[in-house]
Order: structure tokens, then C-alpha cells, then sequence
């Protein structure tokens, strides 16, 4: 255990070798990048063991480190913190990751970037392993802004696309000012607490009463939220996560479904020490999660690239996650991470599976019957459907069933009834997917082919995984709360009401899929219904005009601002300041040129009018001066 | 220290009168020459004036070098420079009433300031024979500012002869 | 102040009006010359008031009469220099009207 900090180390050590080294040789780098990554997952789940066999909770975790810089009244320490949650998220994004590493040497086949995707990605993995592990929040910053930059740089992998490039500018800004907000909280909080250690900081906090008052403390709170707001894709600065799908699928499956997007539920989980003392900020977060959940499945409904609609699954169930965490359940909120990330990858592999075959025709509507000639690819998908539906004994069902159980018990019954329309909704979506490209009549444009056991092996055992990930935390048995919990341990008894309405709901769901898009043969009644509610289909399909209103308000004030100051600048600065003072000096000198008039006579009057003037003042003004002018006479 | 005899006080306003009569006739006639014979008296009257003062030697000086030498000297200056009528030669210019309204200012702060003012006199009066006092003081006391006034005469002298010499025509 | 005694205050009066006189001369008239001979009257005017102020103040140390003595000494040499020049930019200039020497102007 005392050695997990080689797992960011050997992903970073592959990045460095595939930079400096095997960059020319593609099988190579793929090969190092792999092992680097498997390495780390050797090292994670041997860490993983070493937590769960040496009871170690939550709230005295075991912290290795060292002290980084120290200044008069600053002192930083970098180091790794091991407890449930971390040993839990280093293991499953390691799996995770070299499955995906796998998957993308058949993915990324024939590309010239090759071996810089391999690089990039490890870095990114490296990055993700140091935050969770992370002790201090500087430290965390760090890879927070690490794992940004390496979104950004395979976002933009495709450089000759300027959607990619554009794509990849809007996560970085949009990030960014997230982070301003993140930024200004770690700030807040080492001003008032002296530490940016979290095992201190949780201590501090404990009894912060001595340091500052609830408002303030909901302030800084409030501050570090923004910066999940940003990476996690909450609303409003969900707009970056659609439009990053410009990146290769291997990407979207690690980064925007897996991996880097759960780091902002992850900061929230780490800070809930914080939180969870402050009503007002558990709300927000709550009623953030909550909207975005909604928010983001009703997008979804009507959307037509594959990889969009899964992007806006990840960011409804983001705010699942959310959510939970918002309502005070830890275990629930990581749990949903943990099957999240087993079948959002399957199923963005998936897609990146289909994209392939299809030479990356992306419109399910052109699509149809894909099963026939891509079995694995289809039923895998069909998996990670039943998965994120909700149905059991898939894993899904039972993350979202103790998120929807915590909401219930802790009395938000509004926020229920949100998270229970959002399933509702997100099995229809999901399922209208599944229907529309994998099943139905095939399109005669499509020749697919299954994909090479590089890319089919991954996808096989993801959909295992979302088989059996959940069966570590049903209600009868609840292992998964007994590790992973804040506050203290949950004991609910199993609430048989919500999880048979959550599988209507889920049934319900597909079922109204399968009407429109799988019974009716020739789409007529999905299209009736577009029709009908043609208003409300439209401020749907166009993700009800965020990016335009955003856009809008960019050229408004920005522009208009800059405007203003060039407006000022031209007359004011310039103008008043340069050529005022200018015409000024031409003007005085002009006038003063005047009493230049070259005659003695002149000049000799205004002599004697000054030594009048001079006489009078010192007469009158005091006695001594009067006595300098007379001679030393009163 | 006030003379009180009653000669005394008729000669000083007389000689008073004479001399603020012939300034003002210097300083407003039109024609240069009548200025001058008028700076003449002038200079005669202030000869008298410093009789009343018991300033015998230096009466005898004034009329020497002022009535005699400089006023033949401006006079010279004026044939030498004015050629036809005289009659307008003395005009005034432009700055007229500036310079009455200053003059008046000066006239009355200096006027206010003379009369004002407590002057501490002695009432010893001035010893008889000033030309051998005179005489002592300036080859005893005040040697220094005697030879340098020889000095600025010889000065004066080869200057004025400089800039007045003729131009030889260069061919 | 025009009373039957005649003392300080008087000189000085007379002093000042001569003054006055000679400077308003100075400054408002146009032939050089004509300036020339008003600052003549305007050192007359110093030389009574340092007569005056020699029998009244300090009658028995002659200061006044010998620093009087040197004024005329400097005033005649000053009138001999200062003809030379008129003649000197009359010749040059065939004018002796000031204000026409207005070289210094802007």
C-alpha cells in the first residue's frame, strides 16, 4: 500500500518513453502505453486489497507524503491519501483504462498520430490516477488542470478538423472558468483555514465555527462548486461535453463517460466534510444535479449522432451522481460511478465500434439492422442498455435505485420525482437508439463489418461488468455501503416501492421505444408525434439554444466591451489626453507669443509694474518686510 | 531738523516748482531740442537745490558736468541724427496711458511710503569747507571707488569713440 | 506736507515726483534720445534723495554727497555710451524711433 504512488507514476514514465523514444515505432509505443497501464492496475488492485483487508475508513484514511514548498504561514504537502473511495476509483479507472487502451489499438489503426494518441492518453492516465489519489488540494489542482490539458490536446486530436479544433478550445474555456471558481474557493479555504491538507482541513472544518461564520463558508463552498459545475458538466457549463465528441471514441469513452468527467462528483465526494455542514450548499448541489439530470435526458430524446446522445446521457447521469451526493448518500453517488463507468464505456465503445464499420457515419437514422452482420457489437450495446435503463439483474438498476432511495428517505420528494422522470426518460432514449441503428430494416448504403477482436474482446468483458458490477451493493447484502459510506453506516432496509416503480418506469420506457421505433416499420408515428409537437421538438433538437444565448452574450459584452474601450481609446486617451495636451501647449504658446513684442518700452513698463508689486506686498504685508524696503525704518 | 527759516522754506518750494515744471516740459513738448534746453533748467534749479542742502561742492559739480557737458553732449547727439524739421520728433507712443497708470501707482506708493514713515534724523548739521571733507574722504576712505570711476571714464571714453568711429567702406 | 518747515519728508516727495516724471518719459516716448535724457532726470531724482538723506541722517560722514558724486561721474559716461549707439543704428537703421527696433519679436 505504501507504494500506490506508483500508480500515476508508470502510465507518466510511459507518456515520457513514447515522447522521447518509441514515437516512429507505432506497435511500440501502443505496446509501452499498455503496459504501463496494466502496470498501474497490478499496483491498484493490490492497493485495493491491501484497504479492504486492513479496515481503514473513510474518516481516518492513511495518508503517505511529503512536504512540497513552504513559505512564512504556507505549507504545502503532496502526497497520496488511500482510503475505500480513492482504493476504489484508482482500481476501476485503471481496468477501465486498459480496456480502452486495448480497444483503441484497433480503433486507431492507420491514423499517423498513432503514437501520440498513445502518449496523450497515458498522460491523461497518469494525470486522473494522481488526483484521485491526491492528499492536498493544490496537488489535486494540479492533475485537475492536467487532466483539462489532455482533454483538450485529444479533443483536438484531429487537427485538420476545425470542428475539432473549435471543440477543443470550447472545453478548455469552459473549464477554465469553472476553474477561476474552484481557484477562488482553495484560495478562501487556505485563507481561513491555514491548510489545503484534506485530512486537516476535514479536522478544521469540523469545528469551523472558530474560523468563520456559516455564510462565509457557504461562499467558498459555493466557489468550489463551480469548478465541478465546469468539469463534471453540470448546467450551465454542460455546453463543452457534446460538442468534445469531435475527439476519437476511445476519448469519449475514457475521458467524457469514465473517467475525467467524474472528477468534479469526485472533488465534491472528497470535499463532503465541507458540504455537508452547510444546508444551503447540499441544496444547490442537489438541485443542480437533479436539473441537469433532466436537463440534459430531455435533449437526448431528440438528438441524431450516436456519440451526441450518449454525450448527453453522460451528462444526465453526471448529474445523477450529483444528485446523490447533494442528498448527503456518498456510497450511492460512487456506486452510480462505478457502474456508470463499466456501461457508458461498453457503450461508447460500442458506437465507436459502429462509426468504424460505417466509416464514421454518425446518424442512427441511417443506420438499421445493424445486428444481422455485427452480433457482438449489438448485443454488448443491448447490455449497457438493459444497464442504464434499470433493469435487474443488470448493474445499473441498482445504483440508480439507491440514489433514488437516499432522495426519497432524505424528504426531497420534488428532486424524486425529477430523478424518477429523468429514468423514465433515459430508458426511452437509450432504447430508441438501440432500436433505431441495431435493429429494423438494414440500410442497402451500409456494408458493416464486426470489428477485430481487439476492439470485440473489450466490449465483451464491459458488458460482464455491467452484468455483475451492482451485485456489490444490493440491498440484501450491501458490501459495497459497508466500505464506502460518509457520516455513518447506512443501514436502510430495501424500500420495495421505489425499485419496482423504477423497473414500471423503466419498462414503460422501453416500451414506447419500441412502438415507435421498432413496431412501426416505416417510422410514421415517431414522425406524427415530431410534428405534432413540432415546438417543443425543435427547442429541444437545437439543446434549447444554450450555445446560441452563450454565443450571443460573448459577442454582446465582449465585443461590445471592446468596443467601448477602442471607442475610448480613440477619443478619449488619444483624443483628449495625447492631442488635447498637444493643442494645448500650441494653443498657450501661441497665445503667450504675443507679449513677445521685441520693443524695450514694453518690456520695461511690465519691469516696473513688478517692482511695484513687489514694493507693495513687502510694505504691507509685514513689518519686517516694510523695514527690508525703507532701510531698516518703521 | 526741519529748517525753519522762513528763506529757506521760499527758496526750496521755488526751486521745487521750477524744477517739477521744467521735467514735465521735458517729458511732453514735441520738439527734441526745446526738451533739452528745458532739461537745461532743469538741471540748473537741482544745482540750487543742493545749495539748500549745504552740498556746495557737489551744486558746483552738477552744473559742471550736467548743465555743461552732458546737455551740449545730447545736443551734439540730436544735430547729428535729426535731419529736417524738429518740430515732431519728440512724439509719444502707443503705451501712453499704460505707463500714466503706472507712474501714478509709483507716485502714490512711494508718496505714502515717504510720508508714513518715522524717519530717524539728527539735527547736527553739515560741517562748513564740504570740498576738503570731500576731498579727504575720497583719497582716503573711498580710494578704491575713486580709481575704478577713473577707470569706467577711460572705459567709457574708447567705447563711445568704437561705436561711433565711420565705417570704411570695404571694396 | 506743505507746511512752513521743510524737512526729510519734503526731499523725498520732490525726489519721488521727479522720478515719477522722468519714468513716465521712459516709457512713452518714441525718440531714443528723448528716453536717453529722462533717465537722466531720473538719476537726479536719486542723487536729491541721497543729498537729503546725507544733512538729515548722517551729516557729519558726507556719504551721501560722494555716493551723489559717483551717480554723475557714472550718468555722463553712461550718456557719451549710450549716444554712440544711437548713432551707431542710426547709421544703420536711419531711425532713431523705438518703436521701430522690434528685431527681438517673435
Amino acid at each position: 500500500m505504501q507504494h500506490a504512488w506508483l500508480v500515476p507514476l508508470l502510465p507518466a514514465l510511459a507518456f515520457l518513453v513514447i515522447i522521447f523514444l518509441t514515437r516512429p515505432w507505432q506497435k511500440l509505443s501502443a505496446l509501452v502505453a499498455i503496459a504501463g497501464i496494466l502496470g498501474a492496475f497490478v499496483f491498484a488492485a493490490l492497493a485495493a486489497y491491501g484497504v479492504f483487508t486492513h479496515p481503514i475508513f473513510t474518516e481516518g484514511s492513511l495518508v503517505y507524503g511529503a512536504r512540497w514548498f513552504s513559505m512564512t504561514g504556507l505549507h504545502v504537502n503532496v502526497g497520496i491519501m488511500l482510503d475505500p473511495t480513492s482504493a476504489m476509483m484508482i482500481f476501476m479507472v485503471s481496468m477501465v483504462a486498459s480496456l480502452i487502451f486495448i480497444y483503441a489499438t484497433g480503433y486507431m489503426k492507420g491514423d499517423p498520430g498513432f503514437s501520440v494518441f498513445f502518449a496523450y492518453v497515458s498522460l491523461f492516465a497518469a494525470s486522473m490516477l494522481l488526483l484521485v489519489l491526491s492528499s492536498n488540494l493544490l496537488e489535486m489542482f494540479v492533475a485537475w488542470e492536467l487532466v483539462g490539458l489532455c482533454s483538450y490536446l485529444l479533443i483536438g486530436f484531429y487537427t485538420h478538423k476545425i470542428s475539432a479544433r473549435e471543440a477543443a478550445k470550447k472545453a478548455f474555456v469552459t473549464c477554465r472558468i469553472a476553474d477561476f471558481g474552484l481557484l477562488l474557493g482553495m484560495l478562501s479555504l487556505q485563507i481561513v483555514f491555514g491548510t489545503l491538507d484534506l485530512p486537516q482541513l476535514a479536522m478544521r472544518i469540523a469545528h469551523f465555527h472558530q474560523y468563520t461564520t456559516t455564510g462565509v463558508l457557504t461562499l467558498i463552498a459555493v466557489l468550489v462548486f463551480l469548478g465541478p459545475i465546469g468539469k463534471s458538466g453540470q448546467f450551465p457549463l454542460h455546453v463543452w461535453l457534446p460538442d468534445a465528441m469531435e475527439g476519437p471514441t476511445p476519448v469519449s469513452a475514457l475521458i467524457h463517460a469514465a473517467t475525467m468527467v467524474v472528477a468534479g462528483v469526485y472533488l465534491v465526494a472528497r470535499m463532503l466534510f465541507l458540504f455537508s455542514k452547510l444546508p444551503a450548499a447540499m441544496e444547490l448541489v442537489a438541485v443542480t444535479g437533479a436539473f441537469t439530470a433532466l436537463f440534459a435526458a430531455s435533449i437526448a430524446i431528440t438528438q441524431r449522432e450516436i456519440k451526441r446522445i450518449l454525450a448527453y446521457s453522460t451528462v444526465s447521469q453526471l448529474g445523477y451522481m450529483m444528485l446523490a451526493l447533494g442528498v448527503g448518500s456518498l456510497s450511492a453517488s460512487m456506486f452510480h460511478l462505478w457502474t456508470h463507468a463499466f456501461f457508458k464505456a461498453l457503450m461508447f465503445m460500442g458506437a465507436g465500434s459502429v462509426l468504424t464499420a460505417l466509416h464514421h457515419k454518425a446518424d442512427v437514422w441511417e443506420m438499421g439492422g445493424l445486428v444481422k452482420k455485427m452480433p457482438i457489437t449489438a448485443w454488448t450495446f443491448v447490455v449497457g442498455g438493459l444497464a442504464i435503463a434499470g433493469i435487474p439483474p443488470f448493474a445499473g438498476f441498482w445504483s440508480k435505485d439507491e440514489i433514488l432511495a437516499s432522495t426519497l428517505n432524505s424528504h426531497h420528494y420534488v428532486l424524486f420525482a425529477m430523478g424518477a422522470f429523468t429514468a423514465f426518460l433515459t430508458a426511452f432514449y437509450m432504447w430508441r437508439l438501440i432500436f433505431l441503428a441495431f435493429f429494423g430494416e438494414e440500410n442497402p448504403a451500409n456494408h458493416p463489418v464486426e470489428s477485430p477482436w481487439n476492439m470485440t474482446v473489450p466490449l465483451i468483458i464491459l458488458a460482464v461488468l455491467a452484468t455483475v458490477g451492482g451485485w456489490v451493493g444490493t440491498p440484501w447484502a450491501n458490501v459495497w455501503s459497508q466500505w464506502i459510506f460518509f457520516g455513518e453506516v447506512e443501514h436502510a432496509a430495501p424500500n420495495y416501492g421505489v425499485m419496482i416503480g423504477s423497473v414500471i418506469l423503466a419498462l414503460a420506457g422501453i416500451y414506447l421505444a419500441y412502438l415507435l421505433y421498432y413496431a412501426d416499420r416505416e417510422k410514421v408515428r415517431a414522425r406524427e408525434l415530431a410534428r405534432r409537437f413540432n415546438g417543443i421538438y425543435t427547442l429541444l433538437y437545437n439543446k434549447y439554444y444554450i450555445d446560441e444565448i452563450y454565443l450571443w452574450f460573448n459577442h454582446a459584452i465582449v465585443d461590445g466591451a471592446a468596443r467601448l474601450f477602442y471607442l475610448f481609446d480613440i477619443y478619449v486617451v488619444d483624443g483628449i489626453i495625447v492631442n488635447g495636451l498637444g493643442a494645448l501647449t500650441r494653443v498657450s504658446g501661441e497665445g503667450l507669443r504675443i507679449t513677445e513684442t521685441g520693443r524695450l518700452q514694453n518690456y520695461a513698463l511690465v519691469f516696473f509694474l513688478g517692482v511695484l508689486v513687489i514694493a507693495i506686498v513687502l510694505a504691507f504685508s509685514s513689518p519686517s518686510a516694510a523695514g527690508l524696503l525703507l532701510g531698516g525704518v518703521k | 531738523m526741519m529748517e525753519n527759516s522762513i528763506w529757506m522754506v521760499a527758496a526750496f518750494y521755488l526751486l521745487a516748482a521750477v524744477i517739477v515744471v521744467s521735467a514735465l516740459l521735458v517729458v511732453v513738448l514735441k520738439n527734441i531740442v526745446h526738451s533739452v534746453l528745458w532739461l537745461a533748467v532743469c538741471f540748473i534749479a537741482l544745482a540750487g537745490l543742493f545749495l539748500t542742502l549745504d552740498a556746495d561742492f557737489l551744486a558746483a559739480v552738477q552744473v559742471l558736468v550736467y548743465a555743461g557737458a552732458v546737455c551740449i553732449m545730447v545736443v551734439f547727439g540730436i544735430m547729428l541724427i535729426q535731419r529736417g524739421d524738429m518740430g515732431k520728433t519728440n512724439l509719444f507712443n502707443s503705451q501712453t496711458w499704460a505707463a500714466g497708470g503706472v507712474v501714478a501707482l509709483v507716485l502714490v506708493v512711494s508718496g505714502y511710503l515717504s510720508a508714513a514713515t518715522h524717519w530717524v534724523g539728527t539735527a547736527v548739521p553739515v560741517p562748513g569747507k564740504t570740498v576738503e571733507h570731500i576731498g579727504t574722504l575720497l583719497l582716503s576712505k573711498y580710494v578704491i571707488p575713486f580709481e575704478v570711476a577713473a577707470l569706467l571714464l577711460l572705459v567709457a571714453l574708447v567705447g563711445a569713440i568704437v561705436l561711433a568711429k565711420e565705417v570704411k567702406a570695404r571694396c | 506736507m506743505l507746511t512752513l518747515s521743510v524737512g526729510l519728508t519734503q526731499y523725498m516727495v520732490l525726489s519721488a515726483v521727479l522720478f515719477g516724471i522722468g519714468l513716465f518719459g521712459v516709457l512713452s516716448k518714441k525718440n531714443a534720445i528723448a528716453v536717453l535724457i529722462c533717465i537722466e532726470l531720473m538719476l537726479n531724482a536719486v542723487n536729491i534723495n541721497l543729498v537729503a538723506f546725507n544733512k538729515f541722517v548722517t551729516p557729519t560722514l558726507f556719504i551721501g554727497q560722494i555716493f551723489a558724486i559717483f551717480v554723475i561721474t557714472v550718468a555722463a559716461a553712461e550718456v557719451g555710451v549710450g549716444l554712440a549707439i544711437i548713432i551707431a543704428i542710426y547709421r544703420n537703421k536711419l531711425s532713431v524711433n523705438l518703436d521701430d527696433f522690434d528685431w527681438l519679436k517673435w
